[in-house]
């Protein structure tokens, strides 16, 4: 039997499937919300407005799933302060789970301020808040929110990589492919999002949601063919692996297929190909994250 | 500080009594199971089937019947938290929760513990798990408090067998090695120690006589940390990072570039229609 089959399940269940459901979307929104911020056209900035507010809304999400799993929500906060000395859990920088702490705090933090400087530059805040959105601050904010989000939508799978688990600990896909994953997600919300508002932008979302689809799938492939085939057997060869297929095939070839003829089914050919990968990215997580909890 | 203090425990005398069990509740004032009624395992001689929150010490049978049921033997082993010299779960304890003491072994102190699980995961030996009235993670402290007044932990007190031994890592050492000569010079030859030297995570401070594979008896053979996987986790996910961020890059760019073409060419369409 693999090594990894004599540890026990930390039941991470359900909460967390859903938080890592979240906490892609919302870090690879950050993600392409900064690159537009920062090197797209200015008249597609609220675009990127709806990225930084799909960021903040997720980080406020995910925070409250993340304490709401722990078995003392109470002490949400030991997780980004030490309760003894006080000093940030960012010392610890070799515990995955606390830089996966600060990292949503900053995700959140950065997001936030800069979507208000967004909102008050388009005069529905106060203006004086503008500032946070202006100039060289402005910059900062968005491309801090953007690497903040890139560490928390992979972090994830690395945090599943760095345990004795089975499935997790037996390979060190996850982390990329829950990032790719949180891309292709992220794009797809903000593509249902602006609609036919700036065809540009949705031209450039949907060649980042075919580069994502087509990573995922290719990291999918290798993850299961690396996979030692006792983990592979005990671990897949039930109805995750099912659940798996079904993802990939649902929620990544088909859409890729949409994404890469845009035409296809009319109108609704990227919409349709959106929600699939919104579908497909969840099914994908309970298939990662329930398989090893159930072995 | 003190000396490396732990446990060697000699699984070739162990009688499956499981009064280290029970010192090990009397002492830590632990909970029965099941608010005290007896369940039985129904598969097993053992009913106290795993360690838990609530199960610091748990004694292993391991029933190895030929299918007939003609032949037999069980193996018995007293398990509990190898105290590892790399600890698993110390690593990658977030709250700073989990530390290492003074005798070189490893206690979580529940006052600090959030109930994150991350421990629970990372453990190679499936040793923590969540004490339901606490709800704090929970396992052996090698009777902390016992050994800061100088006594013995509660279980090595109570092995009838001295199966459980306590003491100086050194001294333990020689006395394992010496039990292991004396037991293959009577034709034991399966007998083997596993954690006694540093080629599982640094060493165990809570290692043991074996009579067979260590799978038998549900120890990994190669248990490994953490950070070890996660180096190479992070590093690819760093490489799609950059991959997407470039894709991203690419294409704002190329639009950019096909938009200033098109304005250049509109304006010297412009310029050629006015005749300039
Ligand atoms: S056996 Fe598990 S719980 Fe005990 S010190 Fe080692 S990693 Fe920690
Ligand atoms: S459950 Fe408690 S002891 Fe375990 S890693 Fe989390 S905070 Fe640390």
């Amino acid at each position: 039997m693999p090594d990894t089959f004599f540890t026990k399940s930390p039941h991470w269940g359900w909460w967390a499937v859903t938080e890592f459901f979240i906490a892609g979307i919302a870090g690879a929104a950050a993600a392409i919300a900064a690159l537009l911020w920062l090197v797209g056209n200015r008249n597609d900035r609220f675009v990127a407005r709806y990225g930084f507010a799909i960021a903040t809304v997720g980080s406020a999400l995910s925070g409250l799933l993340l304490t709401f799993d722990l078995k003392r929500p109470e002490r949400f906060w030991h997780m980004l302060l030490f309760s003894k000395t006080l000093g940030p859990t960012f010392q610890k920088w070799w515990a995955p789970m606390a830089d996966g702490a600060w990292a949503l705090f900053l995700l959140g933090s950065f997001s936030f301020l800069i979507l208000v400087g967004s909102l008050a530059e388009g005069g529905r805040l106060p203006s004086g808040l503008a500032f946070l959105a202006g100039g060289p601050l402005g910059a900062v904010l968005a491309a801090l929110a953007g690497i903040a989000g890139l560490f928390y939508a992979g972090y994830k799978g690395v945090l599943l990589s760095a345990t004795n688990r089975p499935l997790w600990g037996d390979t060190p896909w996850l982390g990329i492919l829950l990032l790719a994953s949180g891309f292709a997600m992220a794009s797809a919300l903000l593509l249902l999002l602006i609609r036919d508002r700036a065809p540009a932008v949705s031209q450039w979302l949907r060649q980042l949601l075919i580069g994502s689809l087509a990573l995922t799938l290719l990291v999918v492939v290798i993850l299961v063919a690396t996979l030692d085939a006792d983990v592979r057997r005990l671990v897949l060869q039930n109805v995750y692996g099912v659940v798996l297929l079904v993802a990939v095939l649902v929620g990544a070839l088909v859409p890729l297929a949409l994404a890469w003829r845009p035409q296809l089914l009319g109108r609704s050919t990227l919409p349709s190909a959106a929600v699939l990968v919104l579908v497909g990215g969840f099914l994908l997580r309970i298939a990662m994250l329930l398989s090893s909890e159930a072995a | 500080m003190a000396e490396p203090m732990g446990f060697f425990t000699d699984t070739s005398v162990c009688i499956g009594c499981k009064a280290c069990e029970v010192a090990c509740k009397a002492w830590n004032q632990l909970p029965a199971r099941n608010g005290g009624k007896v369940t039985l395992s129904g598969e097993s001689y053992d009913n106290t089937r795993a360690l838990s929150g609530i199960q610091w010490r748990h004694v292993k049978f391991i029933e190895q019947f030929s299918p007939d049921r003609s032949t037999g033997r069980w193996l018995m082993m007293s398990d509990v938290c190898k105290h590892c010299v790399q600890a698993a779960c110390l690593e990658v304890c977030p709250t700073g929760a989990i530390i290492r003491t003074e005798f070189d072994t490893v206690v979580i102190q529940s006052d600090v513990c959030n109930g994150c699980r991350a421990c629970i995961a990372a453990c190679p030996f499936g040793v923590i798990e969540i004490n339901p009235e606490t709800n704090t993670a929970m396992k052996c402290t090698l009777c902390y408090d016992r050994l800061q007044a100088g006594m013995v932990p509660a279980c090595a007190q109570a092995c009838p067998t001295q199966s459980i031994q306590f003491g100086p890592i050194s001294e333990l050492r020689q006395r394992a090695q010496a039990r292991l000569e004396q037991l293959q010079a009577q034709g034991v030859t399966q007998a083997r120690l596993y954690g006694h030297d540093e080629s599982i995570l640094g060493g165990l401070n809570s290692f043991y006589l074996l009579l067979d594979e260590p799978e038998v008896y549900g120890l990994p053979s190669n248990p490994q940390l953490p950070s070890q996987k996660a180096a190479p986790a992070s590093a690819l996910s760093t490489a799609g990072a950059v991959a997407l961020g470039l894709l991203g890059l690419v294409g704002l760019r190329k639009q950019r570039m096909d938009k200033l073409a098109a304005e250049e060419r509109d304006r010297r369409q412009q310029a050629s229609e006015t005749g300039e």
